[in-house]
């Protein structure tokens, strides 16, 4: 890994750890925070592996004490509270979709975009977030997901498409994931 | 670092090695699991409280802003167990997760952050097999929080220099006319870095090969 | 000769001839299709080089070729006989780099752990690091700044922690990159008179032209190509008369 990839893993947990300083815009009963737009770009601007790696440096630097959680939370708490399984699901979510852009990329457009953040950002996030707030709170299935997943679903949409639309700039202006021929960097 | 949730004290529960507490804390959660019954949460709880506010002698405020930010979700959890199953067990669940919450809560605030980085140091030794570089996460830390004031800068520039264009962009197309150059100037800032790093002598590989960019 | 051995640098620098300097040999530098540099040969042994020209005229990327921070695609760059190449490890160690934008060049927190950052990588032991760390703050007028966090000095204070971070690592050379672009009138004097002091052979690349007062050797780069190369005088008055003709 060249220190270039260091460089940019490290700017994207500062870019969630920032997203998480955004007050939460409230739609309805449940608030979105912008946190999961930050681990959507990661997968989507970075690639996989560097998605992957960035969104577990952001987690790691939380779990080591810093508050950077949305709301000032931080520490080993919410890694064992009832959003436990939500945390543990963003690197995955920045890997899953990290791979499918990288697999579109020449074809890579806002809609595309969206579909992808789509599957890596809400189902494979609800996946792991909804069983882990049902055994820890120990819901039914039912309750679990009407706590934990429907009332985000709009506001997931919505930042799977803002990640897909900002993605589609950055893929432009400054590709960031190798696949087609390499750009210019430096003046 | 200001502005961790490290608490600073001399007590017995600070000078324990991290790895041990991290210990402990997974041993809670596993036995909280294994026994859920009320009386053992309870317990749990109590002993959690001990340990914090007594032995580490962390201020009352540091874990009840933990217990106080959960509480309308214990309320209504609380409410739906005694509605759909009894009272014991909304009773033990609530106990259970309010007990995790705090110990974790505990570990942290008497755990410096250079000690816990060192544990991350610790368990990412065996990525040295698969040819990684467990010594880089430090540098990853520095860069990471190094960018957030950078970063924060960089945002209300581009948000100044639009407002001296007439007026900030709102809605979808700020996604694109704001956030998006926003995070291409940041990648080319990233990519500066990792230059300066490289000419301070970060790599040992050349970062290019002829023909590359 | 002086033949002086570094001794950070001993383990990949058996072969250096200090007294060669700089040598660009037949070198060109393309980005895709996009020629940057091309025919280049030069040797600087100078102890003072500055290189001038418009935007984008390709002294960024000629700067960066100086110390392998971008390899030629064409011909060789040699650093007291050492290819940038195969030897870049060595040649970075021989030559530092000074960045126009002193927050792309600040990585650490605070200033103290910045300044450190080059030492640990030569793998200079702890006690050591601290001295030449707190010499060097005291040096660039850094002193009462150790703990600060970085981000909270003015431009002027963060381009002097970037030139410590370079300089306590006690490169043989030094290339500043526009070191004084980004700074006002003070600062920018500062910095010149600053770089007038080092022993070290230095390479300017820069827009102020009265940085250059005092220097053996100006290149004025233009389309890629050295179009001019004399003592500060005749090179300036030759860009001055490039840039009329636009």
């Amino acid at each position: 890994m060249k220190t270039r990839d260091l460089a940019y893993i490290a700017l994207f947990a500062a870019v969630i750890a920032v997203l998480g300083t955004i007050p939460a815009i409230p739609v309805g009963p449940v608030p979105i925070t912008a946190q999961t737009l930050g681990v959507m770009l990661a997968g989507a601007v970075l690639g996989a592996r560097r998605g992957f790696l960035a969104v577990l440096l952001f987690l790691v630097l939380v779990a080591v004490g810093l508050p950077l959680l949305s709301g000032g939370r931080g520490g080993l708490a919410p890694f064992v509270g009832t959003s436990a399984g939500y945390l543990y699901s963003w690197p995955v979510a920045a890997f899953v979709i990290g791979w499918l852009t990288e697999r579109s990329w020449d074809r890579y457009n806002v809609l595309r975009g969206t579909l992808v953040n789509v599957v890596g950002g809400i189902v494979v996030i609800y996946a792991v977030g909804v069983p882990v707030l049902k055994a820890v709170a120990g819901l039914t299935w039912g309750q679990a997901l009407t706590g934990g997943a429907l009332p985000f679903i709009p506001g997931d949409l919505f930042k799977a498409f803002a990640a897909a639309a900002i993605a589609d700039v950055v893929r432009r202006s400054y590709p960031v994931i190798e696949r087609p021929r390499r750009t210019a960097t430096t003046r | 670092m200001t502005l961790a949730l490290y608490v600073p004290v001399a007590s017995p529960v600070h000078r324990l090695p991290a790895g041990v507490k991290l210990l402990c804390l997974a041993a809670l959660a596993v036995l909280l699991f294994a026994r859920p019954t009320p009386a053992v949460a309870g317990a749990a709880l109590v002993g959690t409280l001990v340990v914090g506010l007594g032995a580490a002698r962390l201020p009352v405020a540091v874990l009840a802003r933990q217990a106080w930010a959960l509480r309308w979700f214990l309320l209504v959890l609380f409410v739906v167990h005694a509605l759909t199953a009894d009272v014991v067990s909304g009773a033990h669940t609530v106990l259970r997760l309010l007990t995790l919450v705090l110990a974790a809560a505990v570990v942290t605030a008497t755990t410096r952050v250079s000690e816990m980085v060192r544990v991350v140091e610790l368990l990412g030794a065996p990525l040295r097999l698969v040819g990684g570089r467990p010594e880089r996460v430090g540098l990853l830390f520095a860069m990471a929080l190094r960018f957030v004031p950078v970063l924060i800068e960089r945002a209300d520039r581009i948000r100044a220099a639009q407002a001296a264009r007439g007026g900030a962009p709102r809605g979808l197309r700020a996604l694109r006319t704001t956030v998006a150059p926003l995070l291409v100037q940041l990648l080319q800032m990233a990519h500066d870095v990792s230059e300066a790093l490289d000419a301070r002598g970060a790599d040992d590989v050349p970062v290019r090969r002829p023909g590359g960019a | 000769m002086r033949f002086r051995r570094s001794p950070a640098a001993t383990a990949d620098t058996d072969v250096a001839e200090p007294g060669r300097g700089i040598e660009l040999r037949g070198v060109g530098h393309r980005y895709g299709d996009r020629v940057v540099l091309e025919g280049i040969d030069l040797q600087l042994t100078e102890p003072r080089v500055g290189v001038i020209g418009a935007n984008g005229s390709g002294k960024s990327t000629f700067a960066r070729l100086l110390n392998g921070l971008v390899l030629p695609t064409q011909g060789q760059v040699l650093v007291d006989g050492l290819d940038t190449r195969t030897q870049v490890r060595a040649v970075r160690r021989r030559v530092g780099f000074v960045f126009q934008d002193p927050d792309a060049q600040i990585v650490h927190p605070t200033v103290a752990e910045d300044v450190a950052y080059g030492l640990e990588n030569q793998g200079v032991p702890p006690d050591e690091r601290a001295a030449r760390v707190a010499e060097a703050l005291e040096r660039y007028g850094l002193a009462g700044h150790a703990d600060h966090p970085a981000h909270l000095l003015s431009g002027g204070q963060k381009q002097l922690l970037a030139i410590a971070g370079v300089l306590v690592m006690q490169p043989a050379r030094v290339v500043f990159d526009e070191p004084t672009t980004l700074l006002d009138l003070v600062n920018a004097r500062r910095v010149a008179e600053l770089i007038a002091g080092l022993e070290q052979q230095v390479v300017v690349v820069t827009h102020h032209l009265d940085l250059l007062d005092g220097f053996d050797r100006v290149l004025v780069v233009d389309g890629g190509r050295v179009v001019e190369d004399a003592p500060p005088g005749p090179a300036v008055a030759a860009y001055r008369t490039l840039a009329e003709r636009r």
